[in-house]
């Protein structure tokens, strides 16, 4: 087969086991829906202060759609990767003549395809449940905010792995990092209530970044139209966890 | 003579301070099933992972295939099959994706059900792997490994830790495989698994080869004394001979001219496993 045949090949048999997973389904599809209906729900219809005053669950819509996306990628990759490796699954596929960026294509392929099915439920569920117009118009940019964060967090979740010594360690490590900067970075607190200082701090981190592109192409209306300097920010941190990636990936399991 | 599937010389593997591989030769030719015996730790899994090219050697020269694994690509990947020591496989695929998704990786696969065939699951077809039992996992690695249709397949361990009816099953997949001309490299700490499925084998301890040959014949078996033991008069006798033949034919001409009897009378040649003992004891405890 030809290098193009068999990331289809190998995308196909990830898909199959990622939607035959019950704990990768439920939280990379499941828990996103369900802080999304959690916060409608709680912070009901206030306003929030951005672009001259919006819908608590017009913010909710762009905010989850960024973790949904995070969670498909990053998340996804680091754990799904490291269980793979020290099962021995990943030393096992080097033994074969498959390339190793098969491998790995195959699998940022399906992160993608995932973080593209959370946007379209989310915004789904948005529209339905809560009156969040879809920014048909927007698409274009959407769809590119989109795949070019998902590349780079499927990147920079690739290279986390180097860092996570054991299946048990994995989803801890992933959470610990994750979980607070979702807080300071909007996606949970809407950045109206957040004080100046955090979300300064947050911005020297890409999740940051990435919810401010996403929000931006979502939620038109900003002064200046699309802002791209911060999708260019998640890019370089994409490009840096790339080469992370390259340099201090490993095939073979830790413990052993 | 063909030039053989693996040729080893003179190699060696050090771990900082400790070498784990001090100098072996060995040929394998093609259609053997030579058996790779030694306890743990004795340097089986450093050897077989250098010829399967995850690991890069001290020193020796390593021919697999007439390539240096090291530097061997894709097309010689084609070639071999692995099965590593310890493996889980996707819990979430069943045994005929398992082997789709492994035969799709290779340009002249073996079909799939023939496959599924020759390692007997053919009941478990569209099982998902998880609910494999140890043994039957373990043959469906060994499909993996088969699914690209290999010359030569490594297996490291095949039968560790699985019970008598399971290594039983696994032994006939490989006999299945000499009947198919397979080259197979088979390591084992388990003699009778050697004696059972190899036609040579070579023995290794702390990363020294301490003997080779056909199963029956490995560390001179044939030259060690044999013990015939016997009651004499209510008298224990063992005796250790060279000569057994002679020894015993004129014990028995003694005893029955004397119109006496020999009770309990036991001659019996050192089993393959106090050889390997012997052998495997003589040259260091288990280290790393």
């Amino acid at each position: 087969m030809s290098g193009p045949a068999l990331v289809a090949h190998q995308f196909r048999y990830d898909q199959k086991a990622f939607w035959r997973n019950p704990a990768a389904v439920f939280f990379t599809v499941g828990f996103p829906v369900i802080l999304l209906l959690i916060f409608a729900t709680v912070f009901g219809d206030q306003t929030i202060d951005v672009r001259g005053g919006i819908d608590t669950t017009a913010y909710y819509v762009p905010a989850i759609i960024t973790l949904a996306v995070i969670s498909a990628t990053m998340q996804n990759l680091a754990m799904t990767l490291v269980i793979a490796r020290e099962d021995g699954r990943l030393k096992r596929g080097r033994g074969t003549p498959m390339p190793a960026w098969v491998f790995i294509a195959g699998r940022i392929g399906n992160s993608i395809v995932l973080a593209l099915i959370m946007l379209a439920l989310v915004a789904a569920l948005g529209r339905v449940l809560y009156g969040v117009a879809i920014p048909w118009a927007q698409l274009p940019e959407i769809v590119v905010v989109l795949v070019v964060g998902a590349a780079a967090f499927c990147c920079l979740g690739i290279a986390l792995t180097a860092v996570i010594p054991s299946q048990d360690a994995a989803a801890p490590i992933v959470n610990a990092l994750l979980l607070p900067l979702y807080f300071l970075s909007g996606v949970f607190i809407p950045e109206d209530e957040l004080p100046q200082g955090v979300t300064d701090f947050a911005n020297h981190f890409p999740v940051r970044d990435f919810f401010q592109a996403f929000f931006d192409a979502y939620i038109p209306g900003g002064a200046s139209g699309m802002d791209w300097g911060n999708l260019a920010v998640v890019a370089i941190w994409g490009v840096a966890g790339l080469l992370l990636a390259i340099r201090y990936f490993r095939w073979t399991p830790r413990g052993g | 003579m063909p030039e053989p599937v693996i040729s080893i010389r003179g190699l060696r593997k050090s771990y900082g301070d400790f070498e784990a591989v001090r100098g072996i030769d060995l040929d394998v030719q093609a259609g053997e099933v030579f058996a790779f015996l030694g306890p743990n730790g004795a340097g089986k899994t450093t050897t077989v992972e250098i010829l399967e090219g995850y690991r890069k050697r001290s020193g020796g020269e390593v021919a697999v295939l007439g390539e240096d694994p090291e530097q061997a690509g894709r097309a010689w990947r084609e070639r071999i099959g692995i099965v590593l020591q310890s493996c889980r496989l996707d819990p979430y695929l069943t045994v005929r994706e398992s082997l789709g998704l492994y035969a799709g990786y290779y340009r002249a696969p073996r079909p799939v059900e023939e496959t599924i065939e020759l390692v007997g699951l053919g009941a478990k077809a569209d099982a998902r792997t998880g609910s494999l039992s140890g043994g039957q996992q373990r043959r469906l690695d060994v499909g993996m490994a088969l699914a690209g249709d290999p010359e030569l397949l490594f297996l490291d361990e095949p039968t560790t830790g699985f019970d008598p009816s399971a290594r039983r099953q696994a032994w006939d997949v490989i006999e299945g495989l000499r009947d198919l001309g397979k080259t197979v490299f088979l390591t084992t700490h388990y003699m009778d698994e050697a004696q059972r499925l190899a036609d040579r084998a070579a023995i290794i301890a702390a990363g020294e080869i301490v003997a080779s040959g056909a199963p029956g014949e490995l560390g001179d078996r044939e030259s060690l004394p044999t013990t015939i033991r016997y009651r004499l008069s209510g008298e224990e006798v063992s005796v250790e001979t060279r000569t057994p033949v002679t020894d015993l034919h004129e014990l028995t001409g003694r005893v029955v001219a004397e119109g006496l009897d020999l009770e309990g009378l036991e001659v019996t040649r050192p089993s393959l496993e106090d050889v390997y003992l012997s052998l495997t004891s003589e040259s260091g405890e288990d280290e790393r």
